[in-house]
């Protein structure tokens, strides 16, 4: 027998707004199967319409920076693929390439193909389990997904052949890769490239057009350029806007400026626009890696004299930044001369592109909460860090 | 009353199936584990790889993750605990509903892992929930999952349900939840649950420096 209302812990509390309505507080997550991952957002409610979302972060922060300043530079390689799970080769680059700045390290024009080619596969593999992710938010769990997953472990199985591991690649190193391509691997890479498009004229039939999703994503989320530009947001975030800000075209690094590819802009920066462009990415993603297994080079993997052991960059400060699957990537290091960086820092995309999630979200449904939050495509091992 | 297992493969041959109300439960019990819905870091992106078309974890009825942990058997650690997330993971654990399991899957859930050192991370969730089976991995391979749960298919299917040595589940005085920890100032409040975890207990070897 509940006597007392207090007893019934698990019932949002109900409050009275100022207008004398019914505020209802709901706490989404940790635990939610939206959420991906483990992030909480208090949402306020009136009726169904937002009034306040506040999210709350650290239920996976593990301390990657801090670990990292007391770990040689080297070791901290294989913490950056942890960082943003999904896509753990692009990790390794923004990385390396911090590094390569601070210490003026030059990387053999092979290496730099290996490069392309694997951050670009990598995209791949995000912008697909996006698609896949952000239909299981509407409500589609599963179906979708399961075809994304389908094209991500082709992927894998690349990664594997290459590093030895599927997801955690622990690859890049400072002035190249650990290793070479094993014989016979651009060429099933070439195969996937080929395969690639047919599979996404096929996701593509299923979403365009599909009522569900144009009622659920058109006009829902958008924000004026401005305020994006102001809140830092990068990425196909930023991109779905309109605003044309790619680093692979702002500031080439690697050899971005040898590929001929274009950059998709959005139109009103809804959710449809940022799903679509995610598309239309992929597809230019496709174009740099047919190009980059065309011209892929014969040579070293890695700068003959780089060091491994005993590496010790000089006093000074860079920062390196690489356009990841999901915005900007950035690694800004200061070194003391000595085997450790006097500090780390990262600029994760997906935590900077959350901040304006709020404004995002406010006078809208709490259904669409989640979708907003599923076209962010954050990964909560990089928000969190 | 024990079968002779002669006798009942005999039958067996025979078109006759004889078995005990234990082990049809115990059949019934581990042939549909339904998991929680519930991925914490990387691991929880090889948890889904796992259920997707290529690894088809439906083939071991496990494919059903329910959101609710009111409706789940199996809770799959996936990823790292870390000190404000193990109150909520041992609350979620504590509203499943008998009888319920625990995989730790990965370095993460077993240890802290690569993470170890960190000053926010749980270095183990045996410290709070008792741990049916542990894959090792960072993050453990699909097919990794996919044995850790036929290893724990086989546990459920040799427990017993009276009797001295019965299951946890089975026995009154067995406990259904555990203290959820407190995330305090400095560390969580208590540090672990010393009923069901001891540390290991150093034995220094005879003729040392004493």
């Amino acid at each position: 027998m509940i006597s007392d209302s207090s007893m019934l812990y698990s019932t949002p509390a109900l409050e009275t707004g100022d207008d004398e309505d019914q505020l209802l507080r709901v706490s989404l997550g940790p635990q939610h199967p939206s959420t991906h991952g483990v992030f909480r957002m208090n949402v306020v409610l009136d009726g169904e319409t937002v009034v306040s979302l506040k999210p709350v972060f650290g239920y996976l922060h593990r301390n990657h920076e801090k670990i990292a300043e007391n770990a040689t530079y080297l070791s901290s390689m294989p913490y950056t693929d942890r960082l943003d799970y999904i896509c753990p080769l692009s990790n390794n680059w923004a990385y390396a390439h911090a590094v390569e700045k601070l210490a003026g390290i030059e990387v053999p024009e092979r290496a730099e193909y290996m490069r392309v080619i694997l951050a670009e596969l990598t995209r791949l593999i995000n912008h697909t389990a996006f698609a896949g992710f952000i239909l299981g938010d509407m409500g589609a769990w599963g179906s979708a997904l399961m075809y994304a997953f389908r094209e991500r472990e082709k992927i894998l199985d690349l990664f594997e052949d290459l590093t030895g591991a599927r997801m955690m690649a622990n690859f890049m190193r400072f002035g190249g890769c650990r290793n070479d391509l094993p014989a016979g691997w651009a060429m099933k890479c070439g195969k996937l490239v080929d395969d690639y498009g047919p599979f996404l004229d096929e996701m593509e039939k299923f979403l365009v057009g599909n009522e569900i999703l144009l009622a659920r994503t058109q006009d829902v989320g958008q924000l004026p350029k401005d305020i994006l530009i102001n809140g830092g947001i990068t990425g196909p975030m930023l991109r779905a806007a309109g605003v044309n800000y790619d680093i692979r075209k702002v500031e080439p690094y690697g050899i971005y400026e040898r590929f001929d590819f274009r950059i998709p802009l959005g139109e009103i920066g809804d959710c449809y626009d940022r799903i679509m462009i995610r598309f239309l990415e992929m597809r230019e993603s496709l174009k740099i890696l047919r190009q980059a297994l065309d011209q892929l080079p014969e040579g070293d993997y890695i700068h003959p004299k780089a060091k491994i052991r005993n590496f010790k960059p000089p006093v000074g400060e860079a920062y390196g930044r690489i356009e990841g699957p999901k915005g900007e990537l950035g690694f800004h290091l200061i070194s003391d001369g000595t085997t450790n960086p006097y500090r780390y820092r990262v600029r994760p995309p997906s935590f900077i592109n959350l901040t304006l999630l709020e404004d995002m979200c406010l006078g809208l449904d709490l259904a669409d909460v989640v979708i907003i939050l599923g076209s962010i495509d954050i990964v909560l091992g990089e928000v969190d860090r | 009353m024990a079968i002779d297992p002669k006798l009942a493969e005999d039958l067996k041959s025979q078109g006759v199936h004889v078995t005990s109300f234990e082990q049809l439960i115990n059949w019934g019990r581990s042939s549909s584990l339904w998991p929680l819905q519930f991925g914490l870091a990387c691991c929880a992106i090889e948890m889904i790889a796992a259920t997707m078309a290529k690894y088809d974890m439906a083939r071991f009825g496990a494919e059903v993750f329910r959101p609710s942990p009111r409706q789940a058997d199996l809770m799959i650690v996936a990823g790292t605990v870390t000190k404000k997330m193990a109150p909520q993971v041992v609350r979620l654990y504590n509203q499943m509903a008998e009888p319920k399991y625990v995989i730790a899957m990965g370095a993460c859930a077993i240890s802290g892992g690569p993470f170890k050192d960190g000053y926010n991370v749980l270095k183990g969730i045996d410290r709070f929930i008792p741990v049916d089976v542990v894959i090792p991995g960072c993050p453990p391979r699909p097919e990794a999952l996919l044995d850790g749960l036929m290893t724990l298919r086989d546990k459920i299917a040799k427990e017993k349900l009276i009797g001295k040595h019965r299951a946890r589940h089975a026995d009154p005085n067995g406990a259904a939840s555990f203290p959820v920890p407190e995330f305090g100032p400095h560390d969580l409040e208590p540090t672990a649950n010393r009923e069901i975890w001891n540390p290991p207990t150093i034995v220094r070897e005879e003729g040392g420096s004493e």
